[in-house]
């Protein structure tokens, strides 16, 4: 099976482990990835926060790529990316005219029949049936599932999840056999572009999760964005210091975690690139569950 | 008599609604946007104030909303939209405005950070088409006198394999050149 991608910046740079585990993944359990052909940078924070038709230029030019390769679905995990995209894609469909501006703009024509996907989406729909039969593990540790923000705002454009207090993850991590906590920041701000630029905010916003977490037992937390990851595994010394204690409960990505249920090797996992040490082990063996059938003879005799 | 509807609203909430589509008046000071943002401790005013100078379009207002540090510590979470219950779509006007406030030389000084990482960001990707993150240390540290912290971060993500040495280039750097000359530039001289 053949899927369109658009790795990103993050994924082939400081967040290359995120990028590791979900081709680890894919190619264990048999999907082509494609990444789009000479794909550009999405333009992040920087863009949108200084010019909008910047800001939705760079993402249409990708999205262009993508439908001119023959590209009809496409992965994109970073979540910072993949919010930038959709956002692009809302307000192309819905402003003609700032639809032709861009497409004058990026010297190329975007149709807009592509469907995103967020790694999340892609797991539902390409992976967890596959679960059950490719488990080697169970991931039977606490852990704590945190979304962030752009995988569930804005709503009205992703009209993903719930906003406050969403699932999808959980579902996904209690179908590898963990036990995904109920907590307080699921969807709080872990401080997102402003890593070098307002690192003391980031110690804040990121401590707190991370203190909330810990506190009521999680073993790990579980993130599928790059952003919330190198926040809250690289800027672990300026949480430390807004805590006022050292905290060691390490950050995983979602696909980090099916990989190691699949049994894939920790290394091409990437999980060796962390800052905060993933001890995570003693996985117990997943024994699949028996399937109960039905009694058919009596569903005959009725 | 001319039609009070056909003239042109010059107010900055007038500009607010015809870029971004998001009426202030439909606020009506509620504060839930206030009470969930991650930043308003940090802001000289949070986001329901800022609305508010923008309902009274008293020029004196407008200039403080212009100046603030809040529009550029907006993180554009999304949490105030989330749980405004008149949906005043916030963060894409905080975007405009940033763009306004920069575009009028009116940026408060406390974001001169975040504003050089916003450009030194850009700048990066202008060049090559894609990010380049030792690159955009370097730029981004050159142009603001934070030197240290990352600096020390730097050869720790480098034995991680998280740094790579040379950019990667993109083939058609013409266009992405292109798309930044229609836009961007073309607005800041
Ligand atoms: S939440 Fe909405 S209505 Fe309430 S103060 Fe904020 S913008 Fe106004
Ligand atoms: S989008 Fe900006 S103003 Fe709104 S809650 Fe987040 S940081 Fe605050």
């Amino acid at each position: 099976m053949k899927l369109g991608f658009y790795p990103g910046c993050s994924l082939e740079g400081a967040s290359r482990e995120y990028n590791e585990s979900v081709q680890a993944v894919a190619e264990k359990l048999g999907i082509e990835l494609v990444s789009i052909p000479d794909w550009n940078c999405c333009g992040a924070t920087a863009a949108h926060n200084l010019d909008k038709e910047l800001s939705l230029s760079l993402p249409a030019r990708n999205l262009a790529l993508a439908e001119e390769a023959g590209l009809t679905e496409l992965v994109v995990p970073c979540a910072a990316c993949y919010s930038r995209f959709t956002v692009t894609q809302h307000e192309l469909l819905h402003d003609n005219a700032m639809h032709k501006k861009v497409n004058e703009i990026i010297g190329k024509e975007y149709k807009g029949t592509l469907r995103i996907l967020n790694v999340i989406q892609f797991i539902e729909e390409y992976i967890i049936d596959k679960l059950e039969d490719n488990m080697k593990f169970e991931i039977n540790k606490k852990v704590a599932c945190y979304y962030g923000c752009l995988l569930v705002r804005p709503n009205k454009i992703l009209n993903f999840d719930r906003t406050e207090d969403p699932q999808t993850m959980d579902v996904v991590m209690k179908k590898l056999g963990a036990d995904s906590i109920d907590w307080a920041f699921k969807t709080e701000c872990c401080g997102a572009g402003f890593s070098v630029s307002f690192t003391e905010a980031v110690g804040r916003l990121s401590g707190k999760i991370i203190e909330d977490a810990s506190h009521r037992g999680a073993e790990a937390l579980v993130v599928a964005c790059p952003m919330c990851h190198s926040n809250l595994d690289m800027r672990r010394p300026a949480m430390d210091k807004y805590n006022g204690k050292k905290i060691d409960t390490p950050v995983i990505y979602i696909t980090q975690a099916i990989g190691l249920a699949l049994g894939i090797d920790r290394k091409k996992l990437g999980l060796n690139r962390h800052f905060v040490p993933v001890k995570l082990d003693n996985f117990k063996p997943y024994v699949k569950k028996e399937v109960v059938v039905e009694n058919t003879q009596i569903m005959e005799e009725i | 008599m001319s039609n009070p509807h056909h003239t042109e609203d010059n107010s900055l909430a007038g500009k607010v609604q015809k870029h971004t589509g998001v009426k202030v008046s439909r606020c009506y000071q509620c504060g839930k946007c206030s009470a969930g943002c991650p930043v308003s401790s940090d802001m000289d005013f949070p986001p329901s104030l800022l609305i508010r100078k923008l309902q009274t379009g008293f020029p004196k207002h407008e200039e403080e909303v212009l100046r603030s540090k809040s529009i550029w510590f907006c993180l554009t979470c999304e949490m105030c939209i989330a749980r405004c219950p008149m949906e005043v779509d916030i963060p894409p006007m905080i975007d405009y405005l940033r763009g306004e406030s920069m575009r009028l030389n009116k940026a408060n000084p406390a974001a001169k950070n975040i504003i050089r990482f916003h450009k030194a960001f850009l700048n990066s990707i202008q060049k090559t088409g894609r990010l380049y993150e030792m690159g955009l240390i370097v730029d981004y540290k050159s142009r603001s006198l934070n030197m240290v912290q990352d600096v020390v971060l730097a050869p720790s993500m480098f034995a991680k394999g998280k740094l790579k040495i040379l950019p990667e280039l993109i083939k058609d750097r013409k266009n992405i050149k292109q798309i930044f000359q229609k836009t961007l530039k073309n607005k800041h001289k």
